[in-house]
Parts: structure tokens; sequence; C-alpha cells
């Protein structure tokens, strides 16, 4: 495929579209389909055929649109009109729809579903990695491509060298998304310089962390964004071969990859000679199989290649050794999601979004105490009060914010003093958290930060691949502690030694598990420690959660 | 590079037992053509076909890639996903990610151990129902999440989740419409506190 030919078949989608009077879009991402989208749109779909009107008006299943609580979400798409979402359709409310846009018929059903235009929700979000998700058919090629999918590829294989796609991508300011935030560009050209016979390119998509699902919603409702993103990625570090590592929780996400593959190769953006150009790029996909450390890039490569998912100490660096020795770049699938805007709009125009540092937007996986749950792209340095309560819509029933919490595992909470602080990289870690693969749970009132603790511990237990003792044997301790503490059995002392141990782990584990086990314990005991005392001294859990065991 | 367990001839195609399950795990072996590398994408294959990783299973597919045994168990034990112990008729799974334990899911778990009298991760003793726990399902705006069988049901309380895994056992298939139903109650309940 050269140029004329993509933008022709650009044409022809866009020329295919227009014909439809109205387009009913029905999302088909996980969460809605739990709650029933599959329904809807055999509904929408129904309705249509029996009134013969096929060539006039079509059903679409689309990507996620957002407001996951409110889903299954219709919107509704009529030439020379503004788009109308309505929420928690069902097959009998899908009916109604087509009633009111296509029959022309009164549907009084419909009122108060409708979600406003000018919703804070949708207002307040910069939407650049996630902008297509929600209009465009994650199953179909053509859907991506009337969108201006793959001109970015094309742009960067005929205009531009290895060494100017790497050096744009520096000039974007783009840091990973994985949680780290280690600057995209320097890493590239490192992997670009590393020598090595051949070089691959992964995409880490083992989306591990409790309450982040940014990246599985990215990979179900625009998979080719992250092809194209890895095919520039390979032409810049000169990698003949990607590997994409779903988590084994999401095969839906794996089955529309899989796709996109297959339809990519046959349209020849993937493949041999991507593009009728001299370049090769194969993309494959691996599974997981439920394992968190999977999520650390060592341990991601030890399960590529088939292994137990056990890290490695680095250096080494995968971007000199990684994939069998040769080397390898690894970003986040929301990185390469970044990609094929910051070549095809411009490193300018997106250093031109987020703070002096952190710059572009992030997702965010908004979940927990919060009226309006879902998924969220937001420009990098909003306050958290932004998110809450205008995004969010605030706390349900009006009860008080008492801490955010984000990083998941290796995180930290936001209490309410810091609502009004800006959101990046830099800030978070000030505050003590970390910005993460994005998941950020509110927590009311009625969250007991102990328990909380206890929580996050027992999962790093759980996970820790028991390689290394201070991490494999800490974390048993470190929870066994909280168990005690919130069963009101602990004494000050034991705190003492709690805190002791978190500063061992923390410095002497092998790797970013171990390392960031302690931080839910820190960040918590830093701004709720009142808790922990409360519950030590007094046999009395605030926020009415924790049991207390009798006094011994 | 990717190692590749070159087939020698002479060694046995197939199972001797002729068993049609180790028909699927061939034909995922030929696939990745017996590269050694494909462990976990067999092992995968394998668990879908029996429901389990049975003894004499991980020995074939250690032989046919030509790896050690303690090899080939060292993965599938390191991995969740893989069982080497039978599955129940039914499964359960609870969804303890962050925003389901905002949501109070130990509440369910708590609720179904008292229930059927097992512990998350194990069968019960008639072989009909396994309960077990997972990190996430990414479907946070419906929490707490549960999945049972094949079906996710969002937005559970206690009371709810034990009386579906109920109706499950007794054959009935909890219908798509009650869920939605319940799930819009749910929410209407939240809505009103």
């Amino acid at each position: 495929m050269n140029r004329t030919e993509l933008y022709a078949l650009a044409q022809s989608e866009l020329d295919r579209q227009q014909k439809f009077r109205c387009r009913l879009l029905c999302c088909a991402s996980t969460p809605c389909i739990s709650s029933g989208g599959l329904a809807v749109q055999e509904a929408l779909k129904k309705a249509i055929e029996t009134d013969g009107l096929q060539a006039e008006v079509e059903a679409v299943a689309t990507g996620c649109m957002g407001p996951c609580s409110r889903g299954p979400l219709v919107t509704v798409k009529m030439e020379g009109k503004e788009d109308v979402i309505y929420e928690n359709v069902t097959p009998e409310i899908a009916e109604k729809i087509v009633d009111k846009h296509v029959r022309k018929l009164s549907a009084p059903e419909l009122e108060g579903r409708a979600l406003p235009s000018d919703w804070p929700f949708f207002v307040k979000q910069k939407k650049i990695v996630l902008a297509d998700s929600g209009t465009i058919d994650p199953e179909k090629l053509d859907s991506y491509i009337a969108r201006g999918g793959y001109t970015a590829l094309i742009h960067a294989l005929r205009e531009m060298s290895p060494e100017e796609v790497c050096e744009e991508i520096v000039r974007s300011g783009i840091r990973g998304r994985g949680g780290a935030g280690y600057p995209t560009g320097l890493k590239w050209h490192m992997v670009r310089k590393a020598p090595g016979e051949r070089k691959f390119v992964v995409a880490n998509g083992d989306e591990g962390d409790p309450g982040a699902y940014m990246d599985r919603t990215l990979m179900e409702s625009d998979p080719h964004r992250v092809l194209e993103g890895m095919a520039i990625a390979g032409y810049a570090v000169g990698a003949d071969q990607g590997y994409i590592y779903v988590r084994g929780e999401y095969p839906l996400a794996a089955k529309r990859l899989e796709r996109a593959i297959k339809a990519a190769e046959r349209k020849g953006m993937l493949g041999m000679r991507v593009m009728e150009s001299n370049f090769n790029f194969r993309i494959d996909i691996r599974m997981g199989a439920g394992a968190f450390v999977c999520g650390e890039e060592t341990a991601l490569m030890a399960s590529i290649m088939g292994r137990r998912g056990q890290p490695v100490p680095r250096p080494p660096y995968p971007a000199n050794k990684g994939l069998w020795g040769f080397p390898t770049l690894i970003n986040n699938v929301e990185t390469f999601g970044n990609i094929a805007a910051i070549i095809g709009q411009g490193a300018d125009w997106y250093a031109s979004h987020g703070t002096e540092k952190s710059k572009g937007a992030k997702i965010f996986a908004l979940a927990g105490k919060v009226v309006n749950t879902g998924l969220i792209e937001v420009p990098i340095g909003i306050t958290l009060r932004e998110i809450v309560y205008d995004i969010g819509g605030g706390i349900p029933g009006g009860r008080p914010f008492k801490a955010a919490q984000t990083g998941g595992p290796s995180g930290g909470c936001i209490p309410a003093e810091y609502l009004d602080t800006p959101i990046d990289y830099e800030t978070l870690q000030k505050l003590g958290s970390i910005m993460g693969s994005g998941g950020l749970i509110v927590m009311d009132d009625q969250s007991c930060m102990p328990d909380v603790a206890k929580f996050f511990m027992e999962f790093c237990m759980d996970e820790s691949c028991g390689k290394c003792s201070p991490c494999r044997a800490g974390t048993v301790q470190m929870h066994r502690m909280l168990d005690k503490i919130t069963k009101g059995l602990a004494t000050m002392d034991d705190l003492a030694r709690l805190e002791e141990l978190c500063l061992m782990v923390k410095e002497t584990s092998l790797c970013g598990l171990g390392q960031t086990a302690p931080n839910p314990i820190y960040s918590t005991l830093r701004y709720f420690r009142d808790e922990y005392e409360a519950h030590i001294k007094e046999h009395h859990c605030p926020a009415g959660v924790c049991q207390m065991a009798a006094k011994p | 590079m990717p190692t590749t367990g070159t087939k020698k001839k002479g060694v046995q195609e197939g199972h001797p037992s002729g068993d049609p399950r180790y028909k699927g795990i061939d034909r995922v072996l030929k696939k990745q053509h017996y590269q050694q590398d494909a462990l976990i994408e067999v092992l995968t294959s394998a668990q879908e076909a029996f429901g389990y990783l049975p003894e004499e299973v991980l020995i074939y597919i250690a032989r046919q890639l030509k790896l050690p045994f303690s090899w080939v168990y060292g993965v599938a034990t390191f991995y969740h996903f893989f069982s080497l112990k039978p599955q129940g008729e039914h499964t359960c799974i609870v969804c303890l990610g962050t925003a389901c334990y905002v949501g109070k899911a130990n509440e369910i778990v708590d609720a179904l151990q008292d229930e059927f009298h097992i512990e998350a991760g194990q069968t019960t003793p008639d072989g009909k129902l396994t309960l077990t726990t997972t990190r996430c399902l990414g479907c946070c705006g419906l929490a707490p999440v549960v999945v049972l069988g094949e079906q996710v049901l969002g937005k559970e309380t206690p009371e709810s989740t034990v009386a579906k895994v109920k109706a499950r056992l007794a054959g009935a298939q909890v219908e798509a419409a009650v869920a939605a139903e319940a799930m819009s109650g749910a929410r209407e309940e939240t809505a009103a506190t």
C-alpha cells in the first residue's frame, strides 16, 4: 500500500459512512458488554432490519466511550446534528432510540437518559490517545484509516530517517506511561544506538495494577493505533519483530489485536515491505498467564521467552541486552498509543499540552467512591479536584473525600489537603505517590487507611515472585504486622518495627515490585498516622471498618 | 534467538493413548513449530482442553518441547492461570481489585465461604463449585464484580451473589435481564444514599 492508495481507502470509507443518514454507535468494550451491551447491539440491528433501513441507518460496534458505570452506552450520529449519547441502554430502550431518531416517533422513555453535551465529564478531557475510541469500529481497519490512521507511519517511513523519528519523540517531551516516567525518546535513542544483529520492540500490556484498565481499553477500542505506534518504533530503532504482551485476563483485547494484525498484514501495513518501503516488521501477541510481576520489564521478557516470570537485576538494561540477548525496546501500550499522534501532528503540537516537565495527556481509570466512574484522558497538570469533583461528579451521597489512591500497590494516597495540586510525575512523587499506570481510586470517609495498606500488602505478598528474600519474606512480615494493627493487637513498638522493615524492603529488594511494596504503608503513615495510632492506642477503628479482636 | 526443539524422525506423533484432547495440544505445538519459547501458549491450550493440567499432560508437553519436566512444572506452578488440580463444574470468581475492595468485595467472599464451607481457591467436595478470587478484571465501573461461569455480574452484594450462585448450582441460568435489573436497582440505591 502506498500513500495514494491509503488516501483513496480513507476517502471511500468516509463516503460509505456519509451514505447513512443516521449511525448508531454501540460501545462494545468489556465493561459495556458486561452490562448487556451485546443485547443492545442486537436489538439495534434487528430494529433496522425490520424496517428495511440497512441502506440508510447503520449500527456499529465501537470501543469505549468513557463513562463505564453508565453503560451500555449508545451514541447517535446524525448528519448536521450534534451527537447524542444515551446511558444505561437496554434492548427496550434501544428500540426507543430507533423510534426517536430513525422513525421520528416520540419516545418519552428517553427523557433523562441522554448525557448532556456540555457535561464536565467530557468537556474537561483532552483526548489524544483515546481520540478515536468510541467512534471507530475496532475490528475494521478501514474505520481507523478513515480517521487518518497509518498516515503517521507512512510519513515516518517516507520523509524521516530513524534518527529524526527518535529526535521528534524526544522533542515531544513524552514520558513513559507505564509508571516510572522515563523519557521515551531517550530510550528509543538508546536502543537505536545499541549494537545488535536483531532488535525487538515490546509493548507492555500486562496491566496488573488492580483498578487500572487503560491499556485494555486502548487495545480493545483502537488496536491499530498501538500497532502503528509499534511499527514507527520498529522503524526508529531498527527492529523487525514486535511483541505485544497482553495480560491473560484480557482475552477480548488479544482477539481484537490479533484481527487487527491480520488485517494490517493483508493490506501491507505490517509484515514484509511495510507500505512498499524496505522496512519489514512483524508483530506477534504473547498472552500472560496471571502474574503481576510480569509487568516488570525483565520479568516480562522472561515470560515472552516462555519462562517463569522472574526479574533479573539491571544492568544490563533491556535496551542493550533484552530478548534472547538482543537490544529490546519496551514501552507501555499507552506510550505506543501516543506515537502516531506525535509523528502525525508534530512534536510541538504535542508539547503544547501538559506541564513544563510532563507533556501530553494521561489516561486515568477513575473508580471507587465517585459518581461517574470510567476512563478519562486529561491533560497532565489538571488538579485532583477537577478530576474528582468535575469529571467524577463528586462522591455519592455528598460524603467527604478522604483520599485518592494512585499507582496501585506501588503507589500511595493523596489526602484531601492536596486536592488542588496539579497531577504530574514530579508532584505525585513529592506527595509520596506515583503516577503509575493510571488507576485512580477515590475513597470516602468509610475507608480505613491501615486496612487499605493491608489490602495492598496482601496483594504484594501474593504476587511476590519469591526470588529475593526481602520481598518474599518482608511482604509476609509486613502483612502480618498490618493484620495485627487492624485487629487492635499491635503496640507502638510494632509500628516502629514496621517502619524499619519498610525501609529494609525498599532498599534491598531486587525489582520494582519489592522496592515499591512499602509505598502504600509509607504514604498512609505519612498522612493518616493518627488512624494507625487510634487502632493501637485506643483499640478503635475511626472508619468503623476493622473488627477489633478482644484485648489479650 | 527463538530456540526450536527440532523434531527428530521416529519420535511418535501424538499421544499414545489417542485421547482426542491431546490433538488440540498437538495442533498448537505444530503451529508454534515446537518452539520452547511457546511453552506458556501450549500450557494454556492444554488447560483449555483438560480444564486443568494433569501430570501426564505436563510430561507429554515436556517431551514434545524437549524441555526438562522440572522446567515445565516450574512454569506451570508460577502462573496463577494454571491449575494442577481439577476445577469444579461451576466457577465463581470474585474480583478483589481496588475498586471492588472499596466496594466491599471481601464481604462477598466471606458470604460465599460461609455459605459453601470452602475457602477461596478451593472446590466443594462434590466438585460442583470452585471459588476463586482475582486481581482486577478491569470492570471497575461495575464494582464489585463477580464472574459466574462465563457471565460477568456487576454491582453485586453478598446476598445477591449467594442467591445467584445457588441458582446456578441448581441448574438455572441467571437471566441477563435479571442481572441488568439488579444493577439498575443497585445504582438507584447508591444514588439515594
